[in-house]
Formats: structure tokens, C-alpha cells, sequence
């Protein structure tokens, strides 16, 4: 059923009782042509595209609880492009482009809302630094814009801006347009949209091993019985490394756990997304009015989603010296994903060793932005057996060839990225 | 909030210490393979379940320690000195 104005008419006059399933709930078939594993935005973004844009509906994404019940529905909703390394910068903003057109192209409003993203910096080299990221984006075709004092004022004006605290603002780089999605309408969209072209989105059917011939994939045995691929695409970030032990293979990847947090619903307070430039702190508000924030993941090795008491404390000690009026306020909620933390800090998209497996994963916490360009990607990837130009350096292989993507510099250290 | 036993401090909270990783990785031999190195610089194990690594008790006795825990359900089952080299803890706080 399309969605449009004369839809919602139609269905308000009779009832609302002639709504329809938003997508089907199929049985697994015997064979598809290509199988990706992981129900979250990517997998179903993946599987959108391959239908969409190359012509290969004979697709099931199997996911092991409910889609988008992982990472997709436990980030903070952040959508942006402010990226410094050519590769990063140039798919980021292909994701923020798709991400422009989304709502239309999936006819599902996913509630995407270009409020802005502002980073502040407190310290004369951190101004160099954003100025230097700026350049980089504008010569990229990003927007990219420095604020002083008073363009932070008029962004933000509830932040601490005393001479006396121990990090005074100086300014911020803001992307005028970067901002929030709503997440979960962008899972739903994006299944919504592939199973109407044909894909199978088989929930409750958790992978339990792969079946391989020597270099070649056959297919996974589920929860639901043996189901044969022709091509198989992981994008089950989190689990990466648990699905590639499938298939004896090791991933430079350490599984972390980030939170998120909640406040209670206010009236609008913070008009923008903006991040503390002296620790790490990032905050904005849903539309339902409660302030959504976060900080540093836990750093340490953990499967289990949830966080723990030290880092919540941290992160709200960064939230209130940036913000005090925050301190008022009651946490209502607060929740954990598991992230794939890469060894650069940088996404993997592309082949494997094994010809007809490919791998979506090492998203960091930087993954739900990513959801649109990652599945287009992907797709084309496993479409072409090749990666896209986009993704062509977030290859596995960069760790073993020197080809690192660190954008924040800080090396082979997964919890510092 | 894990608390963690240090060999020589006793039972401390988790923000003590500071994180080290994988301790099942072991530094190749100065011409080993392009390959070793790979692995020991880059990939890990990452299991679901038991994982041994290395804490830093950078907030007490600044020594190293071995802890073996579980990255599903952080319980902790052992803690040891990383090295033989150091005297042996008495446990006590």
C-alpha cells in the first residue's frame, strides 16, 4: 500500500480499518540467490538496493530476533558527514544525500530533520584542528561552517560560557546539514521498501554456522533449517567477529558496549546536535522532548547490552560542565548496543577470502549515519563482486597493506577510537 | 560496575584500572612472517564467553595483571600478575 495524503483520507474515513502489513512474514525458501544476514538498517538497506537499484529480488535478510531490535534501534539517531580522511568524507556524504531523498525514495517518513551539528572546541589548537577538518569538507563539497563565540551563542545559548570554567568555548564547527533521523522508521522503511520488491525478511531465524566447499559459501544453517545462498552478506555489526568464527576467520575487530541515554521530556531546549570539545559528550533532543545523549563507550571487551555505572558518570560529568542547566533534569532511560570497534576506527565494506561471503561491519559507533551509503555499497558490492569506488578503501585488506583509514589518529587501539 | 581483584591491592572498582586487551596475543619473533605480524597487530579472538586480558591498575599499584573474565555475563574467575617476573601478591587491601 502506498502512503500519501489521499491514503490517510481514504483510511480515516472508513475506519482505519483497511491498513495492510507493512511487510509480509514469509517462510524461508530453500535457495535465494543472495542471503544477508543481520535485520538491522544496514542488512535491510542492503537488501533494498540489491532489489532497488541491481535487479536481484530473489534476497532474504535473516535476522535473529526482531529488525532493527540491535544497533539500528540503540544510537543516538546523529546523521552526519564531518569527516576529514577523502575516503570517509566522500561516503559519509553520500550516505547524507541519500539520507536528503530517503523519506521520498522509501515513501516512509523517516522523520530525518537537518537541525544541524555543532562541535564545540575549546582550546586554540582544537580551532586549528576544526579549521583544518572545515577545509576538508568544503573541499569535499561538504558545508562546513566556524562559529565564534557569538554564532555558538545563538546556536546554543544554555551552554556555560564563563571565563572561569576550566574549558572555556572559544567557538565550534558546525554541518548546518547534519541532524537526527528517526531510527526505527528507518529499519522499518527500508524493510517496508525491499519487501515490496520482492525480499524475503525472515525474523527469528538466527545463523548458527556456515556451510562452505572449500572457498565457496553454500548456504547457513539457521534456527529454521539449512538455507542455500548464492552470495552471503554479513552486516550484523556487534557480532562480526562471532559470525566470521563461523568460517575459522579472525577479524580485526574488539566487540565493545557504547551507551545511550534519555531524559524526561522538556519543551524544546536544544534546537541542535552539539558535542563538548573537552571530553567526550554529544546531546539532542527528540521530538518527544527528552534530551538524548552519550559519551565514551565502556571500553572494555563485552557482548552484553548494557553499560555500567563509571562511564555513566563520566559521560553526565561532561554533559553538565558543558551544559549545567542539564543537572536538573532525571535520566529516564538508559540502554547499550555492542559495537564493532575496528582496529583504525574505520568501517569495513567488501570481499573476504571466501569468493561469495562479504563483509559489512566495524562500524564503531558511527554506523547508523552510514545506514543508507552502507547498504548502496554493499549492495553493489555483492551485486558487481567488487566493491563501489565508495567504499573501494574499506577493504579488510587495508590492515595487512598499511592502507589504515585512522581518522582520529590514535592507532591499532580499539577502545580509543 | 566490575570489581576486580588486583594480586596485590585486593578487590577494587572497575575505574581503578585501566583496559589492555587481549592477553592470549603474543609478540612474534623479530623475523616472523608479514603474516604473524598482521595478527598480532591487528586481529583478535573476540569471543562470546571467557576472555583473558590485561587491566592496568593505573589508579593504585600501577602493576599489570591478567584477568580471566566473561564478556557476556563480566563475571570475573581469576586475576593474576601479567608477569612471573613480580613478586607474588598477598591479596591484601
Amino acid at each position: 500500500m502506498h502512503y500519501s495524503a489521499l491514503s490517510l483520507v481514504k483510511q480515516a474515513l472508513t475506519g482505519n480499518r483497511g491498513w495492510t502489513r507493512a511487510w509480509r512474514n514469509p517462510e524461508p525458501r530453500k535457495q535465494y540467490d543472495v542471503i544477508i544476514i543481520g535485520g538491522g538498517g544496514h542488512g535491510l538497506a542492503t537488501a533494498y538496493y540489491l532489489a532497488k537499484l541491481h535487479g536481484i529480488t530473489n534476497v532474504a535478510v535473516l535476522e535473529k530476533g526482531y529488525i532493527g531490535g540491535g544497533n539500528t534501534g540503540r544510537n543516538t539517531t546523529i546523521v552526519r558527514s564531518n569527516y576529514m580522511l577523502n575516503a570517509n568524507s566522500q561516503f559519509y556524504e553520500h550516505s547524507m544525500k541519500l539520507w536528503e531523498g530517503l523519506s521520498q525514495d522509501l515513501n516512509y517518513n523517516v522523520m530525518f530533520s537537518q537541525r544541524g551539528v555543532l562541535n564545540l572546541f575549546h582550546t586554540d589548537a582544537q580551532r586549528d584542528a576544526a579549521a583544518r577538518r572545515g577545509n576538508a569538507m568544503r573541499l569535499n563539497g561538504v558545508d562546513a561552517v566556524m562559529h565564534d563565540l557569538d554564532g555558538v551563542r545563538k546556536l546554543m545559548p544554555h551552554l556555560d560560557f564563563s571565563k572561569n570554567t576550566r574549558f572555556p568555548i572559544l567557538g565550534g564547527l558546525a554541518q548546518p546539514r547534519g541532524g537526527t533521523a528517526r531510527h526505527d522508521a528507518v529499519a522499518w522503511g527500508y524493510a517496508r521498501g525491499a519487501d515490496r520488491l520482492g525480499v524475503d525478511i525472515i525474523q527469528k531465524c538466527e545463523v548458527t554456522a556456515i556451510k562452505r566447499d572449500g572457498d565457496k559459501v553454500l548456504g547457513v544453517e539457521t534456527s529454521r533449517g539449512f538455507i542455500g545462498a548464492g552470495q552471503v552478506g554479513v552486516a550484523v555489526a556487534g557480532n562480526s567477529s562471532r559470525l566470521f568464527d563461523m568460517v575459522g576467520m579472525k577479524l580485526p575487530i574488539e566487540s565493545h558496549v557504547l551507551q545511550a541515554f534519555v531524559t524526561e521530556g522538556i519543551k524544546p531546549l536544544v534546537d541542535t546536535v552539539c558535542t563538548f570539545g573537552a571530553g567526550h559528550f554529544y546531546i539532542s533532543q527528540s521530538d518527544k522532548g527528552g534530551l538524548v545523549f552519550g559519551g565514551d563507550i565502556d571500553g572494555w571487551n563485552t557482548y552484553a547490552q548494557r553499560g555500567n555505572l563509571p562511564t555513566f558518570n563520566h559521560v553526565v560529568a561532561g554533559g553538565v560542565t558543558m551544559m549545567p542547566c542539564l543537572a536538573r533534569l532525571r535520566v529516564l532511560r538508559q540502554w547499550g548496543g555492542v559495537m564493532d570497534m575496528s582496529m583504525d576506527g574505520t568501517p569495513i565494506i567488501g570481499k573476504t577470502p571466501i569468493n561469495n561471503l562479504y563483509l559489512n561491519g566495524g562500524w564503531c559507533y558511527g554506523g547508523f549515519k552510514a545506514t543508507p551509503a552502507s547498504g548502496w555499497v554493499f549492495a553493489h558490492t555483492i551485486a558487481h563482486d567488487k566493491p563501489h569506488k565508495l567504499n573501494a578503501d574499506f577493504t579488510l585488506e587495508r590492515f595487512r597493506e598499511g592502507g589504515m583509514l585512522d581518522e582520529k589518529g590514535v592507532g591499532a587501539s580499539p577502545k580509543s577510537h | 560496575m566490575l570489581r576486580i581483584e588486583c594480586p596485590w591491592c585486593g578487590v577494587r572498582n572497575e575505574d581503578e584500572f585501566s583496559y589492555g586487551g587481549d592477553a592470549t596475543v603474543e609478540r612474534p619473533a623479530d623475523d616472523a612472517s608479514q603474516d604473524d605480524w598482521y595478527h598480532y597487530a591487528y586481529t583478535r579472538d573476540n569471543p562470546a564467553g571467557p576472555h583473558r586480558e590485561y587491566w592496568h591498575h593505573v589508579n593504585g599499584c600501577r602493576a599489570w595483571i591478567v584477568v580471566e573474565r566473561d564478556t557476556v555475563t563480566h563475571e570475573v574467575f581469576s586475576t593474576a600478575p601479567a608477569s612471573p617476573n613480580l613478586p607474588a601478591g598477598n591479596r591484601e587491601g
